[in-house]
């Protein structure tokens, strides 16, 4: 097997905040594969857009961090601002959320792409960028004869599809892509979910897809890692994960998704945790149906369910809950007053 | 939820009901009210609401989805047409007249962060409705009323969310707030605008929950206006899917998802992501996105994207144009530069009514651009813009093609939902 392009270890992000630190991701262990897909999903407030800019080294001032996020064997998070700025682009890209935003208004989309290459890729005739630049916007299906057009004159699926190719263009090993389709429609979500889907079959770039949208999941990923309260809690194939989740926090998202297929409606009660002071032991026990007496008091281990699988709970590790403690853990009903 | 409704009385009936707006364009237009571009959000709906029903309004971004659901209420004015609750008619109203009218038709909007204002308890937000249109004989009532809305609602302990701002509530508790305050009044009518969607999946279901819980409870009636087919499908009686200002199919949920009439809900159905990663998302997707509200196309406003779309379906310069930017995408660098020459300014590309004066490259025989047309329409029969063209005539410095007139489509019935596609034209 190939080796992992980028790879986590313990990853650790945090903001300081008056009433403490806000753990926003706690110890996040995730490898991504050169070509692979892998689905980040989660609701508001687990971490997961965080760890995304993590990834990239754009934490905001003031974060603190500890942990690897080690690509081709560097820690990205011990580079220097400038060696960091030179990576991202060639070596590691992003796709922001709101595409109606991140285009300069003034600046014809050949001057985008042009000055993308000029920086990156000075050796670059000009004529060269000129075919890059066609190339890629071709595979996002926006028209040559609209190149030299301002953004302003682009709908949003379209403009979404000039920021990937602008992502594509200088070829990145890595792109993160937080939420891409989420602010367009139904059909053109579909038409960009396709892309992103041909994308993994025709070129080397991994991708990290963080995602509310567990349809996006199923349809566009090869791997997902589910995360709540600053932790992955199970990742694996994303036909497994979202076929038979293991782990009780997945199982019950699913279950709430409302699908064309919902018959009848299901929740979770609560809230998810304040990340300034966590609760002890799985952090989804306060709210996780199957909470045994042990996980309001121990971390639970990880562990491979089954090949490329992992997940963060006592269910999976029964032979080694401490004696006493496999009983159902004794709580108060959740109120409405204690709800997200 | 999909059993029909049971209710006959009908609440609210709109009849050809349009909301234009002008977008002044020039100056002058701008002096003289005239002239300027129109967009027509809401043009020509009509449907009846029955009592204790659920209508949902579904479409993307631009549909006028929003627009005709605040026409309901008068918060936008209707340019024409007629909204009638039981019977009495709303449009035309002045702001002082519609006043009372407002407690019996209240609204809940999608941001529930930014609904409430963030420097009044719930206390306070919710006793102004009925304040305003003295529904209580003194504070005393006032007090009870709240907390027993409250209550309704799910936020309890009452004493402690009365006393609370809304940057001390989830989003969720902000949203059953805001519901709080629209229900305090007593409606017949509460129109929900994307009620759930700014929320997180494990919180929609409560709050659906809820509004399924009232309307059983205080017996209200519902327009739920969403982009989301799949909630729809599970809260709604019956489903208007709107395309650029129009209903274009409307039926009751089992007709609209079990046997969708029109090709565009056909495609929103089929373009929904599903966690199941059995079903994959077809290939054959409409192209394009919803055209400018500004310039709507000719005929059927669906049909530049319409994998079904034939000769009568309003075929326009436009189109023509699309169609040359996706054989060059499409063909690769090569086809573009060897055809590219051919044709001159895109731009330029000349629309009347019914036909499309297109231009030779500078320099080039106009003659040649009519074999390259013909040659394109010999390679791509299935390219339904050519069920249109009635003619290609080379001229001076370019073509002519000419369009078949297309038809506007209005609700045609069939054997399930009425839809506003010429498919189901009666001979």
């Amino acid at each position: 097997m190939a080796d992992p392009v980028l790879s986590l270890r313990d990853l650790r992000i945090w903001y300081g905040a008056e009433r403490g630190a806000v753990r926003a991701v706690d110890g996040v262990s995730l490898d991504l594969m050169p070509g692979e897909t892998v689905g980040l999903v989660g609701e508001s407030g687990c971490g997961k857009s965080t760890l995304g800019r993590g990834v990239l080294g754009l934490l905001p001032e003031g974060a603190g961090h500890a942990g690897e996020v080690s690509f081709r064997g560097r820690n990205i998070l011990d580079l220097k601002p400038r060696e960091l700025r030179s990576m991202r682009g060639p070596e590691l890209g992003m796709i922001f959320q709101e595409p109606m935003t991140r285009l300069n208004p003034l600046m014809r989309i050949s001057d985008h792409f042009e000055e993308v290459l000029r920086i990156h890729e000075p050796k670059l005739g000009k004529k060269e960028a000129r075919n890059r630049s066609l190339e890629a916007l071709r595979g996002m299906g926006i028209p040559p004869t609209r190149y030299r057009q301002y953004p302003h004159e682009f709908s949003g699926g379209m403009r979404q599809r000039i920021m990937i190719a602008l992502a594509l263009v200088l070829r990145p090993a890595v792109v993160v892509a937080d939420e891409p389709t989420t602010a367009l429609d139904v059909l053109v979500e579909a038409q960009i979910l396709r892309i992103l889907a041909d994308l993994r079959r025709n070129f080397d770039t991994a991708l990290l897809l963080i995602t509310h949208n567990l349809g996006i999941v199923a349809e566009a990923c090869d791997r997902v890692a589910v995360m709540y309260a600053g932790r992955v809690v199970e990742q694996g194939p994303a036909y497994d994960v979202t076929t038979k989740p293991s782990h009780p926090y997945s199982r019950e998202l699913l279950r709430s998704t409302i699908s064309l297929s919902t018959t009848e409606l299901h929740s979770i009660p609560g809230a998810p945790p304040d990340l300034v002071s966590p609760p002890p032991g799985c952090r989804f026990h306060p709210r996780c149906p199957n909470a045994m007496a042990v996980c309001a008091q121990q971390w639970p281990p990880t562990e491979a369910t089954s090949p490329g699988r992992r997940s963060e709970c006592w269910l999976h590790a029964q032979d080694r809950i401490p004696a006493g403690l496999e009983k159902p853990l004794e709580r108060e009903t959740i109120a409405t007053s204690e709800e997200a | 939820m999909s059993a029909s409704p049971v209710a006959t009385k009908t609440l609210i009936e709109v009849r050809d009901l349009q909301v234009h707006f002008s977008i002044a364009s020039s100056f002058k237009s701008r002096v003289t009210g005239r002239g300027g571009a129109v967009v027509k959000a809401v043009d020509g709906v009509s449907f009846d609401l029955h009592e204790g029903e659920v209508l949902g309004l579904v479409g993307e971004s631009g549909s006028g989805k929003t627009t005709l659901g605040r026409a309901l209420l008068g918060l936008v004015k209707p340019t024409a047409g007629s909204v009638k609750l039981r019977g009495e008619e709303l449009v035309g109203l002045s702001e002082r007249e519609l006043r009372p009218k407002r407690r019996h038709l209240q609204m809940v909007f999608q941001d529930p962060h930014a609904s409430l204002n963030p420097g009044m308890t719930l206390e306070t937000a919710l006793a102004h409705p009925l304040e305003i249109h003295k529904l209580t004989s003194g504070p005393a009532e006032t007090h009870a009323k709240v907390r027993e809305t409250l209550e309704l609602v799910g936020l309890s302990p009452t004493e402690r969310f009365a006393e609370s701002l809304p940057s001390g509530l989830s989003g969720g508790q902000k949203q059953r707030a805001a519901i709080a305050r629209a229900i305090i009044t007593g409606p017949d009518l509460v129109v929900a605008d994307e009620p759930v969607s700014m929320l997180d999946m494990s919180v929609r279901a409560k709050i659906l929950d809820l509004l399924i819980d009232l309307k059983q409870r205080i017996g209200l009636t519902y327009v739920y206006v969403t982009h989301d087919l799949a909630s729809a499908k599970f809260f709604c009686d019956r489903v208007a899917i709107m395309y650029l200002g129009r209903i274009v199919e409307i039926g009751t949920v089992d007709e609209i998802f079990e046997d969708p009439k029109h090709p565009y809900t056909q495609a929103l159905i089929r373009a929904i992501p599903e966690p199941d990663p059995d079903k994959a998302l077809p290939r054959d997707l409409p192209r394009g996105e919803i055209p400018d509200a500004a310039r709507p196309p000719l005929g059927c406003s669906f049909h530049p994207r319409c994998p079904k779309a034939f000769n009568l379906c309003g075929w326009e310069a436009r189109d023509l144009r699309t169609m040359l930017e996706e054989r060059w995408l499409e063909g690769g660098e090569e086809l573009y530069n060897a055809e590219r020459p051919l044709v001159g300014d895109l731009e330029k590309l000349k629309a009347t009514e019914h036909d499309a004066f297109l231009p030779a490259g500078s320099g080039k025989d106009p003659g040649d651009l009519l074999a390259l047309l013909e040659k394109i329409r010999g390679e791509e029969p299935d390219e339904p813009m050519w069920t249109g063209v009635k003619a290609m005539n080379a001229e001076a410095h370019g073509v002519r093609v000419t369009f078949e007139p297309g038809i506007d489509p209005p609700l045609y019935p069939t054997d399930g939902a009425q839809a506003a596609c010429l498919l189901y034209r009666p001979e």
